[in-house]
């Protein structure tokens, strides 16, 4: 198990490889389809992306105590299907300098690809298990365009603290999804013909 | 008049909060068959493996969901209600009252505000509005009340597809063999996308609408049934061992559990129409059940 803590820095990015479990700390940024979309429209996020992870998730997350003590809290949070995201993840890791991507799923050439040439990977978090996810999410630090894209599209700043997940798309050009997709492929085309 | 008014309200009442406990056990517990397909899922991984890896998060997710009392999986996707109520309760006051529950059970946060509307893009907050949630209801001959409820996701719900048969793309002619053909591409192009270890809703014929409608009603059957139909039964066994020769496994990581299992229906079709409508359900298979009795209390669980 590797432990990946903040800040991150493109070399530590570059120093993971296919296959490697990780287990991360620090802050990580929630953002899916309303976020990428508005991003890829030339606009800017909020708060800084710089060296940052974007997680492709749309929580569950639940107002708390009251008058000064208000906050919030996440109650599930797994990863949502990353593949919405591959027309605009390239463009924004490019742009706003994403060192790692969470989501599950896997995504597609051009994400592989920007990952290879601006030093960023793609950690692949377990699909649906919410509640293991939301255990490892220690503080909702912020908020953000919550009136805007509603709570499961806004942008959430939240502190993890040893959150799981596995490389599947490297710094250096390697994709388990691509692999993954190729033998399948060649045992669905067996099948095909029996 | 003013009892039967005064009962009528309290029975609404009751129903109204059996409601809630049967989406919070919904959203929150998997039902003894598909926790076993898991379990025998996460034996079959080599063990260090990136999917047992996956498959020891999934058993931890699915106890720590129930102890807890919260939603296994943050998207509480499509609620879908089958309901069935005494024939003198009106159908009206039983639907609103689904839609009551639904609204209270996120209050409570045992569903996800998921209603999106599709023009302007703004979330009711209330998991209410045209089309949610789908609710099926009739009214039955008994006194007493049953409702079945599955929460479909959204990741799971973008891989299904359905084919118009002949297909040349994949061969698959009007047959049982074409059906499998259809069957082994869907899985194929599902990849890990919807969070396998998946489960197959099928259904042969009908028409586009009804088709997937009866894919999706597969999945009320329970994973270790038999269907009634000798070559389906026979079909669905093969497809969940084929299927699973693909290697995709649990999250696409590669394995050996990539179907746990595979539900085929058939409906009739008219000549110039063959359509094959596969629905895919994620492990996170929600679905549950309750028979109530006429003072709108649980009686029993369904699965």
């Amino acid at each position: 198990m590797i432990q990946l803590n903040a800040p991150f820095t493109e070399e530590k990015v570059r120093n993971l490889k296919l296959g490697d479990q990780v287990e991360i700390t620090g802050i990580v940024f929630t953002g899916r389809d309303a976020v990428h979309k508005w991003l890829s429209e030339g606009n800017n996020p909020p708060v800084s992306f710089e060296n940052g992870i974007i997680y492709h998730c749309g929580p569950v997350v639940m107002p708390q105590g009251a008058g000064a003590k208000k906050g919030w809290k996440v109650t599930a949070a797994g990863p949502t299907t990353s593949i919405r995201e591959e027309p605009y993840q390239a463009g924004v890791i490019e742009r706003l300098k994403v060192r790692a991507v969470i989501g599950k799923g896997g995504m597609g050439e051009k994400t592989r690809l920007a990952c290879q040439q601006f030093g960023c990977v793609y950690l692949h978090a377990i699909g649906g298990a919410a509640q293991v996810l939301a255990e490892k999410i220690v503080k909702v630090q912020n908020v953000y365009m919550l009136e805007k894209f509603g709570s499961p599209e806004a942008i959430w700043q939240l502190e993890v603290l040893s959150f799981p997940a596995v490389v599947t798309i490297d710094a250096h050009g390697n994709s388990l999804h691509r692999e993954i997709d190729s033998l399948s492929k060649s045992k669905f085309e067996e099948l095909l013909k029996r | 008049m003013i009892t039967h008014t005064m009962s009528n309200a309290k029975a609404q009442k009751q129903v109204f909060e059996s409601l809630i406990e049967i989406i919070r056990k919904t959203s929150t517990e998997l039902p003894g068959d598909v926790i076993r397909a898991v379990e025998k899922g996460k034996s079959a991984e080599s063990p260090n493996s990136s999917a047992a890896y996956a498959m020891n998060i999934i058993c931890q997710n699915i106890d720590l969901a129930k102890v807890k009392s919260q939603p296994l999986c943050q998207d509480t996707g499509t609620v879908i209600f089958y309901a069935y109520y005494p024939k003198k309760w009106d159908y009206s006051v039983v639907h609103k009252l689904i839609e009551k529950a639904v609204s209270a059970a996120t209050k409570k946060g045992y569903l996800r505000q998921n209603s999106v509307n599709s023009l302007t893009g703004k979330n009711s907050g209330t998991n209410v509005g045209p089309g949610a949630p789908y609710v099926h209801c009739e009214a039955w001959a008994k006194d007493e009340f049953e409702f079945k409820v599955m929460l479909k996701g959204g990741g799971c719900e973008n891989v299904g597809a359905q084919y118009s048969l002949p297909d040349g793309r994949i061969g698959a002619g009007r047959d049982l063999k074409g059906v499998r053909k259809c069957i082994l591409d869907a899985v194929y192009q599902a990849q890990g996308k919807g969070c396998g270890p998946g489960i197959l809703g099928v259904c042969v014929g009908g028409d586009r609408a009804s088709g997937f409608v009866h894919s999706k009603e597969q999945f009320l059957r329970k994973l270790d049934d038999k269907n009634k139909i000798k070559e389906l039964a026979e079909l669905e066994e093969q497809m969940v061992k084929e299927a699973n020769e693909l290697g995709i496994g649990p999250m696409g990581f590669g394995g050996k559990t990539t179907l746990m299992g595979c539900k085929i229906g058939a409906l009739d079709r008219v000549p110039a129409s063959f359509f094959v409508s596969v629905s895919y359900m994620c492990w996170a298979y929600r679905r549950q059940g309750a028979k109530l009795d006429k003072a709108g209390k649980i009686q029993k669980w369904l699965y």
